[in-house]
This record gives structure tokens, C-alpha cells and sequence, in this order.
């Protein structure tokens, strides 16, 4: 970690604290002078593709989950190569601290921080609160995009195994916990797609057999950031039931929700196996012969087709 | 491809037409700013409007929350339809798009707002920093307009 860790109460409970930078603690590194060199790079990754250009933390640069981390072709994250000019372009060098905040309680920072930590960027923290707590507490925002003097960033081959699950391994997964971060209509089936989102076509609607609902935002505070330890082991182990020591897979409609879930269990409750994946229901409600349950059950280990 | 473009074009009205023009003339990055520009620009709803959100309807299939409704004006020439949307400021991109459709179809009559092809919101050349998913929604909003404007014809005649 080559940017000193945060400490306070909240963070010091959870399983890995120095993946987590507050409001109040990236105000003062800036006033602090921390930018201009690559040791810190301040990253706003948000759904809507230009809420950056209409305002950001001064210094920030941008990164837009879709067009900077998705390839553009195949379904998939951008490579080793296309990641490292993207780093570079932004100033980040493989030991920058990278803080990242985004829309939306941090919901598509968190995926940008999943893509970084496949490509085993060691030190990428989370700004707890995100963009709207940043805003609510009056602090500076500029629409100056900032000119990053290029860095050199290593190609560095994605290793998606230990954090990314495929449709084959959620299939080999069944008898292992799964939680399912889509809305309540979403998991029983009553509806293909985000409410209030568009449709995006799966054919099925449901669950995967045994998952537990738990909506991805019940992780976060009103403010924004991420509850207290306390209350996200009453969810996750409590309501979802986990156990520690399980080995875990968070899903969701293309990936995106099931990362901030991914975050909270990996490192804020200390789960050392979780993986997300990405596939979640715009695969599974669209593939062939994979089981699926609909209603509120979860459901139970299924006897899969042709096995 | 370019073909189509043009016939497109064609049937748009003028000042829709010249927003096409002008997003093509630009390269990506300088089209998103342009959008930004249309998002700024978006007029706030009248006041009379402000106090009835039921007059105003939600078009589900975009991102972030957008409401909209249309009026009928008339003139000595027919009936105009103008445009009204509600989109909130974290939502620059529904926002664009608003402003684009409210500067380019604002107060024309029903057959021209109908003439605007469906795929129109394509020929801004945004789909590839937009991301296809997120210009369905200014294709539903599109769609919406015709949608509301194509009823409230039929109901004059």
C-alpha cells in the first residue's frame, strides 16, 4: 500500500479497512497536495457517461465502465494491453493509489474497482459515500478536466479466476452459497429487468436455484456509504445465512450491482473466496436448459440436465 | 450505411436536421460535449406544469427518471405541439437527449413530428460513447412523443 491507510472506527471494524478512504480523508490529501504526481489518481467512474463533464472532485479523471472497461467486440473486459494504455492515459502506474468514486452509492465505481482488481492493481480504495456525499457536503467540484502527465503501466494478464465466476462455474458452484443482488421483482421473476430500467431481454425471468435475495443496496447507508459492520453481517450472515470461511458467488443482471456486494463481502466483511459474475441474468435467463426458480423460494440444488 | 443516413436525414425537420448536421460534423468526444451543451440548455418546466406531476408521464426505458408531456397550441396556420421535460440534473445524458428532440421538434405540427423516422436519435453518431443501451432511451422517448402527439391528432379530426 504506498498511500498512508485511513483510520477511524468505522473502517477499523471491517476485514480490510484500507480499501476504504472517507469523504473528510481525501479532502484533506488533496488540500494536502496529494495529485500532480502518480502516487495518488482520483478516479469517478458513473453510469451516466457525461455526469463527469458537469462537474467532478477537482483533479479527478475519468473512466467509463462501458467504453474505457468492456471490450468493444467480444463480451468481455478490455485486455492487459488495452488496460495498460488506459492507466497510463489516466497517470496511473502500477503502485498509484487509486481512489475511485462514482453515482449512485459508489454502485459503478465498484465495478470499475473489480476490473482493477482483475488486473491485480494492489492499492485501489473506494471513496465511502461517493460522488453524492461528496456533493451533499459542499465540497469543491470543478469542471476543469485535468491533463495527467502519461505514466507507464505495465500489460499485466487478467487473472479473473479468483474474483470472477463463468456460467460453468456457477453451475459446478450449486450446494455453495450464491446471492442473488437484484430487486425483489427481479428475483421472483415478476420481471426481466431493473425497475424503471430498460429491458434488456432475457427470456426467463427468476432466480438461480438457491440463491438468497439480498438487493445490492441494503449494503448502503442513506448516505451513500457502506453500512456498519454490525449491520452487514446481520444481512449477509444473518438474513443471507453465510457462514465465514464460505465460499461465495454474487450475481446480478450484467455485473455491475453484484460488484459493490463483491466489495462488502470481500473486504469489508473479510470473505476470503468471492467471486461475481459478470454472465449474472442476461446470461442465465437466456441460456439453454440452465435450472432456474421462480417466486420467492430460493429453491434447492438442482439436478442439472445431462449430468 | 451512409446511404441510409442521408435518406434519413431527408425527412427530418429543419431544425432537427441541422442538430444532425452539427453532431455529425464533430468528431466522438466534441459530439458527447455537444450533447452536454443540449442538457444544459433544456428548458425548466413552466410553472403550471410544476405543480402537476400528474400531467406529466415517466418514459420507463431510460436510465434515470424522465417525464414528459406534450401540448397543443393553437394558430392561424393549425396546431402546434409543444414539448415539455422533467429530467434531474445527475442525469446529463437524458438530459442531452431531451434538449436535442426539444429543440428539434418543439412546436411543429403533428405530421412533421411523425415524419421523424424512428431511428433518428442513430444519426447522431453517439451510439458508440453512449453505448447502445443507453440510446434506447432516447429512442422510447422518441417514441413516446410520436406516441402521444399521433392520439392527440386523432382526437382533433
Amino acid at each position: 500500500m504506498s498511500y498512508p491507510v485511513e483510520q477511524n472506527e468505522k473502517f477499523a471494524a471491517y476485514a480490510h479497512p484500507e480499501r476504504l478512504v472517507s469523504t473528510e480523508w481525501l479532502a484533506a490529501a488533496l488540500e494536502g497536495g496529494a495529485l500532480g504526481d502518480d502516487k495518488l489518481v482520483v478516479v469517478e467512474s458513473d453510469e451516466d457517461v457525461l455526469l463527469y463533464e458537469t462537474g467532478h472532485i477537482p483533479g479527478a479523471v475519468k473512466i467509463d465502465w462501458h467504453t474505457d472497461l468492456n471490450d468493444e467486440v467480444t463480451r468481455d473486459y478490455v485486455d492487459g494491453k488495452a488496460f495498460a494504455v488506459l492507466a497510463a492515459a489516466k497517470g496511473i502506474s502500477r503502485d498509484t493509489t487509486v481512489v475511485i468514486y462514482g453515482d449512485k452509492s459508489n454502485w459503478w465505481a465498484a465495478y470499475a474497482l473489480w476490473v482493477f482488481t482483475l488486473f491485480g492493481h494492489e492499492d485501489v480504495r473506494l471513496l465511502d459515500g461517493g460522488r453524492d456525499k461528496w456533493i451533499a457536503e459542499g465540497r469543491e467540484i470543478t469542471t476543469d478536466v485535468p491533463q495527467p502527465t502519461p505514466s507507464e503501466y505495465p500489460t499485466i494478464e487478467r487473472n479473473d479466476a479468483p474474483i470472477r465466476a463463468f456460467k460453468d462455474d456457477v453451475l459446478a458452484h450449486f450446494g455453495k452459497p450464491l446471492i442473488d443482488v437484484r430487486s425483489p421483482e427481479e428475483y421472483t421473476g415478476q420481471r426481466t429487468h431493473m425497475p424503471a430500467y430498460p429491458e434488456e431481454g432475457a427470456l426467463r425471468g427468476g432466480h438461480i436455484p438457491t440463491a438468497a435475495s439480498i438487493p445490492w443496496a441494503r449494503a448502503a447507508a442513506e448516505d451513500g456509504t457502506y453500512r456498519k459492520r454490525t449491520e452487514l453481517e446481520a444481512l449477509y450472515l444473518g438474513e443471507a445465512g453465510l457462514t465465514e470461511g464460505d465460499d461465495v458467488v454474487a450475481y446480478c443482471r450484467i455485473g455491475e450491482r453484484s460488484s459493490h456486494t463483491w466489495f462488502a463481502l470481500k473486504y469489508l466483511l473479510g470473505f476470503e473466496t468471492v467471486r461475481n459474475y459478470d454472465g449474472s441474468w442476461t446470461e442465465w435467463g437466456n441460456a439453454v436448459r440452465v435450472p432456474i426458480v421462480k417466486g420467492a423460494e430460493r429453491g434447492t440444488v438442482p439436478v442439472l440436465a445431462g449430468k | 450505411m451512409r446511404k441510409l443516413e442521408v435518406m434519413s436525414t431527408n425527412t427530418l425537420p429543419a431544425a432537427l436536421a441541422e442538430i444532425v448536421d452539427d453532431f455529425q460534423a464533430l468528431t466522438e468526444p466534441d459530439r458527447l460535449q455537444l450533447l452536454l451543451d443540449f442538457s444544459r440548455g433544456l428548458p425548466a418546466l413552466p410553472e403550471r406544469l410544476l405543480d402537476h406531476p400528474e400531467l406529466l408521464e415517466q418514459v420507463v426505458e431510460c436510465q434515470s427518471p424522465l417525464f414528459l408531456t406534450i401540448e397543443q397550441e393553437k394558430n392561424p396556420d393549425g396546431v402546434a405541439y409543444r414539448l415539455f421535460f422533467k429530467a434531474p440534473p445527475e442525469a446529463p445524458t437524458t438530459r442531452g437527449f431531451a434538449g436535442v428532440l426539444h429543440e428539434g421538434l418543439d412546436g411543429l405540427t403533428a405530421a412533421e413530428i411523425l415524419a421523424v423516422p424512428d431511428d433518428m436519435p442513430e444519426l447522431l453518431g453517439l451510439t458508440r460513447a453512449i453505448t447502445p443501451l443507453r440510446m434506447r432511451g432516447m429512442t422510447a422517448m422518441l417514441g413516446r412523443i410520436k406516441r402521444k402527439v399521433a392520439a392527440a391528432d386523432r382526437l382533433l379530426s
